[in-house]
């Protein structure tokens, strides 16, 4: 039931897409998804705002409009959209998805909890909503035992590590006769484009060992450039993480790193581990990184992350605080989105 | 059942809707949640923490199971606790609160009158039994001078178990003790809770014994947790908050018994018959000294009897120096307490109210003697002024 109505929705939206009369405002949408996916947030805003002008009730572009938001960090306007979105679009699971990211990040586990178990209630197959909600209950977990425990993580904080869907649908089968299906899939292996976690921390890291097809590119580096080490150092890691090398992985982190949610220092390792240890192959490579020297042992880089792992995608933004100490760079800081 | 039983039960689930369950009925509830792991009905386990987290947030033991119970969707728990990041001291102190509860529900409940207790005066409305090895606080309530049962309490001892002997060694002291004195919120830093009872220790019997150290009291627990791992304080007995203030109402300074066993135990015949016969010793003693014959009166006294800096030689000089001063005296024995010594056998700790009267002083005192039974004769091993 759930399916056929999502593939209503569908079908409803290929008419109006398909109507020619309409082709100027189907290219702003398309534009504003292009724009974002380009980390060019305000164009990609101001471009699914004229699309919703013509087009209010279109759930991909408030999708869209709802994730520029929330990247821009616009919480509480977000909220209200995806909120809106699962009031309209019961049967969608992926505002739910997002919505549950947000209160997570807001430390309202139980809130995420909830939209989460709507979300897999839909699409039981939805495996964005369950990796999702296996994170709320480990966080929920660690905070009962910080309770229980009298410990001071501050777990309450705000950093979230859970996988904001980014795209409604593949867009690229938008067009096409047969879309939907397979978003609804059972098969997690065909679950739409999903993607980002905010946070690498907790980006559904998964491999095993067989050698990894596509090497983290990095982008040619003069050596005169004083960030060469630094860039060295986060293309280490990234190749690390792709080779599933968790031991190389884990020591590209100060021992001084921001731990997400303030977690302590083993038992976010242990988290890395368990991601890391998944019998799934994951691919993660680096584009247009800036180096930004703060002083001789202190820099930031900036970059695209492209992520794989089995069907799961995501590009995220990311940002890599770095400090040298002994000759060498180590991560201080990992933060995901602009 | 009747109506009004009825509306009472009504009641009662009504208190638990609006946050008001007892101690009692919250560790029953986390043993049954306990339980209910046991069973591997989880979902049915976090709802029954959930709602016991509602009610109290600071129940840590109830945190950490549904921690566990959280953690078991994520992947397989391996052990109580499973934290990795979790102090190993911190969580085997859970652990140790979790069995102390268990076994505390799953124990039958003894109502009978506790070996301890052979007599309280009219003025000791309650008695309080400790039971260090089963971390429970027995009350009791006076009924013609026995020993009712009323309730009992989880309680927390000294981190290192019982029977102090010296200051600093972490240990709860083992004997019969009074309250004495009652410390409200505003004289207590957060760490004793909303309300401490100090206790006499130590003893005269515990200063024979070379006992030492001080400040053992009945306190509360800080403000952050509902309760404390069984063996957590510096010799201190910690309650709930709680079940403190509910406590405290029955308590009263300077008279109310806390006696402090590692081995709880119950009231036989023979204890009866022993009480029996001590009670013909003290009248026996009363009347001897009050006939002035001193002889008579100095035989009730044993051989290593001890009173201040007073042993039998120097004791029996100033009696009979005393008493041939006198041509009558009259000496009334009235609001009598007894209790037995739990680490020592055959001993008593008698108190009771003194009316000497004679043809040139009059006194009133709270006196304290520790009788003990020796070669089957009842003799007294100390006297002196009830502290």
């Amino acid at each position: 039931m759930t399916r056929f109505n999502r593939f209503n929705l569908f079908v409803a939206l290929c008419t109006v897409l398909a109507c020619s009369a309409l082709n100027a405002a189907a290219n702003d949408f398309q534009d504003a998804d292009k724009l974002f996916k380009n980390g060019q947030t305000e164009l990609a805003l101001n471009k699914v705002d004229a699309y919703l002008l013509t087009q209010p009730k279109d759930a991909q572009a408030r999708f869209l409009k709802g994730v520029i938001l929330t990247e821009q960090g616009h919480t509480e306007e977000s909220m209200r959209i995806f909120t809106a979105l699962t009031e309209d679009y019961p049967e969608l699971p992926e505002p739910y998805n997002n919505l549950a990211v947000l209160y997570a990040a807001q430390g309202q586990y139980d809130k995420a909890k909830v939209a989460l178990e709507k979300a897999i209630s839909t699409h039981p197959s939805y495996a964005t909503a369950h990796e999702n909600l296996g994170d709320i209950y480990a966080k929920m977990a660690s905070q009962a035992y910080d309770r229980a425990l009298q410990l001071d993580r501050n777990n309450t904080s705000s950093q979230t590590k859970l996988a904001l869907v980014k795209e409604l649908f593949n867009p690229n089968m938008k067009t096409s006769g047969n879309p939907k299906m397979q978003v609804a899939s059972a098969s997690p292996a065909s679950a739409p484009a999903l993607v980002a976690s905010p946070a690498t921390a907790s980006s559904p890291v998964a491999t095993h060992k067989e050698p990894v097809p596509d090497k983290p590119v990095i982008a040619a580096v003069a050596v005169a450039n004083p960030g060469h080490d630094v860039l060295k150092a986060v293309n280490d890691w990234a190749s690390a993480w792709s080779s599933r090398n968790v031991n190389k992985y884990l020591s590209m982190y100060a021992k001084d790193f921001k731990t997400p949610g303030n977690a302590s220092r083993s038992s976010w390792e242990h988290q890395r581990r368990l991601r890391i240890a998944k019998p799934q192959p994951i691919v993660v490579s680096i584009g247009n990184p800036v180096v930004k020297m703060l002083d001789d042992n202190h820099a930031k880089v900036g970059f695209v992350q492209f992520y794989r792992s089995g069907a799961l995608k995501s590009t995220t933004r990311k940002t890599l605080e770095l400090s040298k100490s002994n000759g060498l760079w180590q991560i201080t800081s990992e933060r995901s989105g602009a | 059942m009747s109506y009004a039983l009825l509306l009472f039960l009504g009641l009662l689930s009504f208190q638990a809707q609006s946050g008001e369950l007892s101690s009692h009925e919250m560790e029953a509830l986390l043993v049954k949640s306990i339980n209910s792991i046991g069973s591997n009905r989880l979902d049915t386990a976090l709802s029954e923490v959930d709602t016991l987290l509602k009610i109290n947030p600071n129940f840590k033991l109830a945190q950490m199971l549904k921690g566990d119970l959280l953690m078991a969707r994520v992947k397989p728990i391996t052990s109580f606790g499973d934290d990795p990041g979790a102090p190993k001291d911190k969580v085997n102190d859970l652990r140790d609160e979790a069995r102390a509860r268990l076994q505390r529900v799953q124990e039958q409940i003894v109502t009978s009158a506790p070996k301890f207790i052979w007599q309280l005066n009219p003025e000791q409305h309650h008695a309080i039994v400790v039971d260090t090895s089963k971390s429970t606080l027995y009350l009791y309530k006076n009924v013609n001078g026995e020993a009712h049962y009323v309730e009992n309490f989880y309680i927390s001892v000294g981190k290192k178990g019982s029977d102090k002997l010296s200051e600093g060694d972490q240990k709860t002291p083992l004997g019969v003790y009074f309250i004495n004195a009652h410390l409200t919120q505003n004289q207590l830093t957060d760490m004793y809770g909303k309300d401490a009872y100090p206790l006499n220790y130590p003893n005269e019997w515990d200063i024979k014994q070379g006992r030492n150290g001080h400040g053992i009291w009945l306190h509360g627990t800080p403000s952050n947790t509902y309760s404390r791992p069984p063996l957590a304080s510096n010799g201190c007995v910690v309650l709930s908050n709680d079940d403190l203030n509910h406590i405290g109402k029955s308590i009263e300074i300077g008279s109310t018994p806390v006696i402090i066993t590692n081995r709880m135990d119950w009231s036989s015949d023979a204890d009866k018959t022993a009480h029996a016969d001590l009670l013909k010793a003290i009248e026996q003693w009363r009347s001897d000294w009050s006939s002035l014959n001193t002889n008579a009166y100095l035989k009730h006294y044993a051989s290593d009897f001890f009173s201040g800096n007073f042993n039998l030689d120097t004791w029996s000089t100033q009696k009979r120096l005393v008493n041939s001063g006198k041509s009558w005296i009259k000496v009334n024995v009235s609001n009598v307490s007894i209790f037995s010594y739990p680490t020592q056998p055959d001993m008593v700790v008698v108190n009771f109210e003194q009316d000497y009267s004679s043809n040139n002083l009059n006194n009133r005192m709270k006196k304290s003697q520790y009788w003990m039974k020796r070669d089957n004769r009842w003799q007294i091993v100390y006297e002196g002024a009830a502290s």
